[in-house]
């Protein structure tokens, strides 16, 4: 099969695409270097079949980062039949440079010049029949993201193919390494062939930017921006969560219950309470995770994320950290297993290291269903919305406590250079295919992890078959006794104690434990809840769940990127030890003040 | 007469301030960063904003919008024409 790659500079529209001409959901972010694993896709051109593969964005093939080694390593091994260059039409003045560097491998090459309609818009005229000319390689221009000249720019790739790869020359390195004669080029090409006015007009992102990245009214409105994000998604996502459960509930009264009737009670019992309830209320979260990573799919899109990375460089600098850091820190409240891959853009080992410290702290969105239920069993509608931002708060102060007390075992003086996107509004097709992205994955986890988890508490809670169900005779009594003297000091019943346990391998399995422990669903188990425990207790059970270790999959993660036993194991040690604190003073504190 | 060129780094201007750049003095590795991303010797460099709390600068270089720090903006001289 004849091999494509993606070439280009971080924040060309590679990603978009490449999901444009693979039709699939490769992740979409308006972040330079979001692209951080090697995505690929089958598709036909001309009546063969090709396959298609996206390289990390890079600014210089002679680069040092961790992606220029990856697309250097890649393509070594793994000589292209085409690349497809992707240029942002905007900036060719100075992405001209890659395309030049890239010319002497001696590949065979198409060029897109992309972000044709925001080129059009700022003035800038390009000739592409000069310019084709003077490089001597087919070159396009396109918009990939409304999809104006795509059908061209097929044409040639498909053309393109037909040719043999020349091959690649081993002394090429030496040959790349001639910049003043790339520079030379440079100038003549532009000098021939591209106009771009003295001063950019004033455009909507200079307008936005004078207000967003003001001196003073920046930080509030970003704060203003996550508060109100997250109102949002408590606001429209409970009525439909609710929702969702009384579809579930009212489908176990006239459908599943008479099915499973014939069948004997303990087999009833683990259909019934345990996998139908414990897959019914995390199933009832779907709502909210559309809605979180649609909001987050629209503030990462627009470009607000660097800018972000701007406004917080300042205190993440004192932290040890930087605006990256913060940047990654953000992308964990979605999940943190991403957020810590995505940490592969630092070069310094030391600032990456102290970065996936903080980023486990993230309240990510598994976490934040168990505390929309809980908040919602516990506190009243008003406040509930505000327990579960300052949880948020507590995320973000555990994460700066974190870089405080380790920043001096991991020093660094790692430059911060960024380039700072225009803000564009997402296409409607992006979000619904990130939107859709996300419920997949979300989906995919409960059918792996939440089945298998909620059948272990089924297990655990009735057995032996003599005692009482969920009693202290279960296994799991047993369990939550000996774990007694550690829980107890920190508010947490038997029952949230199993709970934790299973919310150790994923925080989706969490409630439906729950489910499964008291044998309700939904609002009844909000209620039992609301009965058994008092708000102290619960915020308790809450920080606990927020600080310690968030799932075996970050673990994995942590492992895999820092390539060392004893860093996963510093991570899930201080995290268990701070979570167990912070609740112990938290709840000792409260109890003493009488509440 | 001879005239003397008063040379500055980045960090001193002003916003809405342009000037040409003169040299870079820094290491290699993020010298040649800096040159992917547009910076160049004797090419105009317009800063935009300052951070508050002494954080990074936004720096325009043609089309192209750059975050970075004090720090190596210091290391980026200019001279106002």
């Amino acid at each position: 099969m004849k091999r494509v790659a993606l070439l280009g500079m971080p924040n060309t529209g590679k990603s978009t695409l490449f999901n444009r001409m693979t039709g699939g959901a490769a992740r979409v972010g308006n972040w330079p270097g979001i692209t951080v694993e090697l995505l690929s896709g089958k598709i036909l051109f001309g009546g063969d079949m090709v396959e298609l593969i996206d390289l990390p964005g890079i600014y210089d093939i002679h680069g040092f980062s961790e992606d220029e080694q990856v697309v250097r390593h890649f393509l070594h091994g793994n000589v292209p039949d085409l690349a497809l260059i992707v240029l942002n039409a905007t900036q060719i003045e100075r992405q001209l440079s890659l395309l030049l560097q890239l010319k002497q491998y001696n590949l065979n090459m198409v060029v897109l010049l992309n972000m044709a309609d925001e080129a059009k818009k700022f003035g800038i005229t390009i000739d592409t029949k000069k310019m084709s000319a003077a490089l001597g390689i087919p070159i396009f221009l396109l918009s990939a993201k409304y999809g104006n000249g795509y059908q061209e720019a097929l044409q040639a790739v498909t053309k393109a193919l037909r040719y043999n790869t020349p091959g690649m020359a081993e002394e090429l390195r030496s040959q790349l390494e001639q910049e003043v004669h790339i520079e030379s080029e440079m100038a003549r090409v532009l000098q021939h062939a591209v106009q771009v006015p003295a001063r950019l007009p004033d455009n909507l992102t200079t307008q936005l930017d004078h207000l967003m990245l003001h001196p003073w009214l920046g930080l509030p409105i970003f704060f203003g921006i996550m508060y109100l994000l997250f109102q949002g998604i408590f606001f429209f996502g409970q009525p439909l969560q609710i929702g969702v459960g009384d579809l579930f509930n009212w489908l176990r009264e006239v459908a599943f219950a008479p099915l499973v009737a014939s069948l004997p009670a303990l087999l009833q019992g683990l259909l019934l309470d345990g996998i139908y309830n414990g897959v019914a209320t995390v199933a009832a979260f779907a709502p909210i995770i559309v809605l979180f990573f649609l909001f987050m799919a629209i503030v990462e899109d627009t470009g607000y994320l660097s800018r972000a990375a701007f406004l917080m460089d300042a205190l993440m600098a004192r932290l040890g950290l930087d605006g990256r850091s913060f940047v990654m820190l953000l992308m964990g409240f979605g999940c943190n297993v991403p957020a810590l891959m995505g940490t592969r853009v630092m070069r310094s080992r030391p600032l990456r290291l102290l970065s996936m410290l903080v980023i486990p702290f993230s309240l990510c969105s598994a976490r934040l269903q168990v505390f929309v239920f809980i908040a919602a069993a516990l506190f009243a509608p008003r406040a509930a919305a505000l327990v579960v931002f300052s949880l948020y708060l507590f995320s973000f102060a555990a994460a700066i406590l974190t870089a405080l007390i380790f920043k001096r075992h991991f020093p660094n003086s790692e430059p911060f250079v960024l380039e700072l996107p225009p803000y564009r509004f997402p296409t409607l097709r992006q979000m619904v295919l990130r939107g859709w992205h996300e419920v997949y994955h979300f989906i995919h986890r409960a059918s792996k992890f939440i089945i298998i988890g909620v059948v272990f508490v089924w297990l655990l809670t009735h057995l032996p078959t003599s005692a009482v169900p969920a009693g202290p005779d279960t296994w799991a009594g047993h369990i939550g006794a000996w774990l007694k003297p550690l829980f107890e000091p920190i508010g947490i019943t038997a029952e949230l104690t199993i709970a934790l346990i299973f919310g150790f391998v994923a925080k989706e399995i969490v409630i439906g434990s729950l489910a499964v422990i008291y044998g309700l669903s939904g609002q009844a188990l909000s209620g039992a809840l609301a009965l058994q425990l008092d708000w102290v207790q619960a915020y308790s059970f809450m920080l606990f769940t927020l600080i310690y270790t968030p799932c075996l999959s970050t673990i994995a993660t942590l492992r895999s990127e820092s390539k060392n036993n004893g860093f996963m194991l510093l991570s899930l040690g201080w995290s268990l030890a701070l979570a167990w604190v912070v609740s112990f003073v938290f709840y000792q504190g409260a109890r003493a003040l009488g509440y | 007469m001879q005239t003397i060129i008063s040379s500055e780094i980045l960090t001193s201007l002003v916003p809405g301030e342009s000037a040409i750049i003169v040299a870079i003095q820094t290491d290699d590795a993020l010298r040649q960063r800096l040159l992917a991303l547009g910076f160049r010797v004797g090419k105009r460099v317009e800063l935009i904003r300052k951070a508050s709390f002494s954080g990074p600068l936004q720096v325009r270089i043609g089309t192209t919008d750059i975050l970075l720090r004090r720090n190596e903006a210091a290391k980026i001289a200019v001279e106002k024409s």
